[in-house]
């Protein structure tokens, strides 16, 4: 099954672990240690007295031809990154790297050619358009910008795009305020894709879209990474629209990347206790199961403020699995599989990476009480599972593949070979 | 199989619901047209529903297909000359569409409120949202500057804003996209509505705040007995929120029933289409999304007969090219589940059970 998918679509898992623990050279953005603070002012002589922050500290690649996925809760900085990778924010700390140059504090007049190649979609459709001008001038733009005059002129094209996008060429002379909300958002990616870039940052382009649109923009960004390479940053908080589109997912929590794994691995098995609480709490199309809630995992508390955010693993105060290493010890994001990087002392459906610590913080027990039992209690099963079968397989290391072994098993087996020094290491004692 | 022998008798031809004495909100016949340099656009062209006290409507429909139009048609908001409103929109007994525009203003707020689609539009850039959630509570309620503060911070609060007692000196631009759309309805809820209208409320939302958002509707709800328009391209929060369900395309409702009934035993193909190009985590992933083939439909030039003739594959089943040139009415098809479409309900049925259903 999963090989159909491997085959249907082709950079995907496959591709993904291989340059993954290679690190080759197809990467065409690199981000490191990237960070934004917000300064907080307050009184007459605006004095700084705090910094929200935003994104704080930030490590990942995108490769040429990808989709990478990005979510999150709401305010955990996917938008900050977004315009940060496009340089329409300086960035506080950290490093931006587009097709191996450093263009962390490019000036407006630099960037100037490279806003060809990067173009964002904006979550606000309405506040990016100019209420001014017509949709035919906004669309236009770009090509005016950049100098670039189109196959049958300016016209001819932007009502192209304007088609392409689900859109009647009797929109071209309207104001923004005359169309409707998903409308607008489309506008927005018109505009986008209008001169060909090569890195589309889309920040939520289709959550004002209706699932029929949606689909034809997903199909579109689709069909344009086929015919014209296009590499995708698409951050969405809509699950199942990422697992669609997306080769690759981060997620985030609060300025920080807490898991970054292949599509595949992240909704099969995710390994942070956040994805997991992310993707139990979808609701699904059938009224009929209204009442069925019982595995959705609430979070208990709100969501910390990026102003002074939680010590060790920022997602202590709300995790359900957190001891005394997570208040005071930040967990790296460590590759634990192949294509699966993950920031956390004590990962689902893996071992656990500090399990010397069993004692629950009593946050962790009130958190817990939100978590129905079954889940807790498949948790544990499979954790138990998956050390169980680790510590099956460094016994006999050698051993290419056990045969009858069972699904977690043949999983465990392949993710073990390449990666076998970081997972080892410190956990079978 | 009462019910399809009773739309077999050809039963008149009712735009608007059997029942509407108990309804808080009663729409009747809007239509909303604006003049523009290229023609009327006519983006609500007959609309017609009911919403009780404690229920929730949820509507759904294409984009552009008029649902943020009707609902700031109900809320008295189209002042524009270009805009035609026309038809009634009854709320608690009182007609507004006619009304004095002052006495309309004087029910936004308490009596009716709105969770606007876009945020920022609807929020002042130049003041912090806390004066403006404070505004917006000072109109209705005789307190002090300093209790209408109080009031705003628990609102935002209730809405999951963190730190809200810092946030509120905020500006909208130092909010995040999710975050503004809460502090807006943080905004709409201030009053505890009699009826809200949220438009899109949970777009921007990841599903742990959605969840908390729609759970402080239901409050709103059980608390006050409110009722509740919920616009959503979302169906799962439809599935989940909604009793009752429109569906529009192109300017009118092509469907309407119980939410259960839609959902289990849609009847019109647009319905249909809908349905099938959603992408579902509770099921296995395909391929590719499919849409609903072709363009919408322009409001200038409406598609004669059924707007969605273009576009609907079973589009000459019915017999004598009717499809293209008389527009179906809404008829009954089910307990309080009405559908516009020409095919009969045999055949509609016939092609739900063994074509669509088994796909979706
Ligand atoms: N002021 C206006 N002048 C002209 N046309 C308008 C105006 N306002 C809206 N329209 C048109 O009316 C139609 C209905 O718009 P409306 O905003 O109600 O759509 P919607 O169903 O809410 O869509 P969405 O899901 O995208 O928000 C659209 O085609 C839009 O372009
Ligand atoms: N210009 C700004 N000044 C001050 N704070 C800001 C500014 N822009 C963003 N922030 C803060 O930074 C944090 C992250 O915001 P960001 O917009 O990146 O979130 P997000 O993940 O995109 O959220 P959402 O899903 O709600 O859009 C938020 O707490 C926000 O209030
Ligand atoms: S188990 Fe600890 S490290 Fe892992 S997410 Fe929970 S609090 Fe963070
Ligand atoms: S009336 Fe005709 S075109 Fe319209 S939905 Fe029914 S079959 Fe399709
Ligand atoms: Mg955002
Ligand atoms: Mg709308």
């Amino acid at each position: 099954m999963s090989d159909e998918k491997a085959v249907s679509i082709p950079k995907q898992a496959g591709s993904t672990l291989t340059e993954d623990s290679a690190g080759d050279g197809e990467v065409l953005l690199r981000v490191s240690g990237l960070k934004k603070h917000f300064p907080i002012r307050k009184g007459l002589l605006q004095r700084q007295t705090g910094a929200v922050r935003a994104v704080d500290g930030i490590d990942f690649e995108v490769r040429k031809g990808e989709t990478l996925g990005v979510v999150g809760e709401s305010g955990c900085g996917k938008s900050t990154m977004g315009r940060l990778i496009t340089r329409l924010l300086e960035p506080t700390g950290g490093t931006v790297e587009f097709e191996g140059r450093d263009i962390t504090h490019l000036g407006v007049g630099q960037m100037r050619p490279m806003r060809r190649d990067v173009q964002m979609i904006f979550q606000d459709p309405y506040s990016s358009l100019n209420p001014r001008h017509t949709i035919g001038t906004i669309v236009g733009a770009p090509f005016k910008l950049q100098g670039v005059q189109p196959e049958g002129g300016v016209k001819k094209e932007v009502q192209r795009l304007l088609s392409v996008v689900g859109l009647n060429p009797e929109h071209y002379n309207r104001y923004p305020h005359e169309f409707s909300g998903g409308q607008r958002q489309r506008i927005g990616i018109a505009r986008a894709l209008a001169l060909n870039p090569k890195l589309v940052v889309a920040d939520e382009p289709v959550s004002a879209l209706d699932v029929s649109i949606q689909a034809q923009v997903v199909n579109l960004l689709d069909d344009l990474q086929e015919e014209l390479g296009l590499t995708y940053v698409i951050i969405a908080h809509d699950l199942s629209v990422v697992r669609h589109v997306s080769d690759r997912i981060a997620v985030m929590y609060l300025g920080k990347i807490v898991e970054l794994a292949d599509r595949e691995s992240l909704y099969t098995a995710p390994m942070h206790p956040y994805t997991k609480a992310l993707m139990s709490a979808v609701p699904i199309p059938d009224p009929k199961r209204r009442g069925v809630k019982s595995e959705r995992i609430l979070l208990r508390g709100d969501v910390p403020s990026p102003i002074a955010p939680p010590s060790g693993c920022r997602f202590h105060t709300r995790c359900w699995k957190a001891t005394e290493v997570c208040r005071t010890t930040e967990p790296p994001l460590l590759e634990l599989k192949p294509g699966q990087r993950v920031a956390c002392h004590h990962p689902e459906n893996f071992q656990d990476q500090q399990p010397q610590d069993t004692v629950l913080l009593s946050v962790a027990k009130e958190a817990a009480e939100l978590v129905a039992d079954e889940v807790l209690a498949e948790s544990a099963e499979t954790s138990a599972a998956v050390a169980a079968v680790a510590a099956e397989v460094s016994e006999a290391a050698e051993a290419p593949v056990a045969e009858d072994a069972s699904e977690a098993a043949a999983a465990e087996d392949d993710a073990e070979a390449p990666a076998s020094e970081d997972v080892t290491d410190g956990d079978n004692k | 199989m009462s019910k399809i022998e009773k739309a077999a008798l050809g039963e008149p031809a009712v735009a608007a619901p059997s029942d509407s004495d108990d309804a808080f909100l009663s729409v009747r016949d809007l239509r909303i047209h604006f003049n523009t340099d290229d023609g009327l656009v006519k983006s609500v062209d007959g609309v017609s529903f009911d919403v009780k006290r404690g229920r929730t409507l949820g509507i759904v429909g294409e984009s552009g297909s008029g649902k943020s139009v009707t609902s700031l048609g109900v809320m008295g908001l189209h002042r524009s000359a270009n805009a035609k409103v026309s038809g009634e929109v009854w709320l608690d007994g009182q007609e507004l569409v006619g009304a004095d525009p002052d006495d309309v203003r004087r029910l936004r707020g308490r009596k009716m409120a709105m969770i606007f689609q876009d945020p920022l539009s609807a929020m002042h850039p130049y003041y912090t949202v806390g004066q403006q959630i404070i505004e917006a509570y000072r109109v209705h309620h005789k307190v002090s500057k300093k209790e209408a503060r109080k009031r705003a911070v628990e609102m935002l609060d209730r809405v999951g804003i963190p730190e809200p007692d810092k946030r509120v000196d905020g500006y909208p631009h130092e909010f995040s996209g999710g975050m503004r759309q809460r502090a807006m309805i943080a905004m709409a809820l201030v009053n505890n509505p009699e009826l809200l209208i949220a438009d899109e409320p949970t777009t921007a939302l990841d599903v742990t705040v959605q969840a908390q958002i729609l759970d402080l509707i239901r409050d709103l709800q059980k608390e006050f007995g409110s009722a509740v328009i919920m616009i959503t391209h979302d169906l799962g929060v439809v599935a989940e929120m909604a009793d009752d369900l429109l569906v529009m395309y192109a300017g009118r409702p092509v469907e309407r029933g119980p939410a259960e009934s839609v959902f289990s035993e849609p009847r019109h193909p647009y319905t249909w289409g809908l349905l099938g190009s959603m992408p579902r985590l509770d099921r296995e992933e395909t391929d590719r999304l499919i849409p609903i083939k072709g363009a919408p439909p322009s409001l200038i030039n409406v598609p004669s007969g059924c707007a969605f003739n273009p576009r609907c594959p079973y589009a000459d089943i019915p017999k004598d090219n009717v499809t293209r040139t008389v527009r179906p009415e809404l008829t009954e098809v089910g307990s309080e589940h009405w559908a516009a479409c020409h095919m009969d309900q045999e055949q509609r049925e016939r092609i739900w059970t063994e074509e669509i259903a088994p796909k979706l």
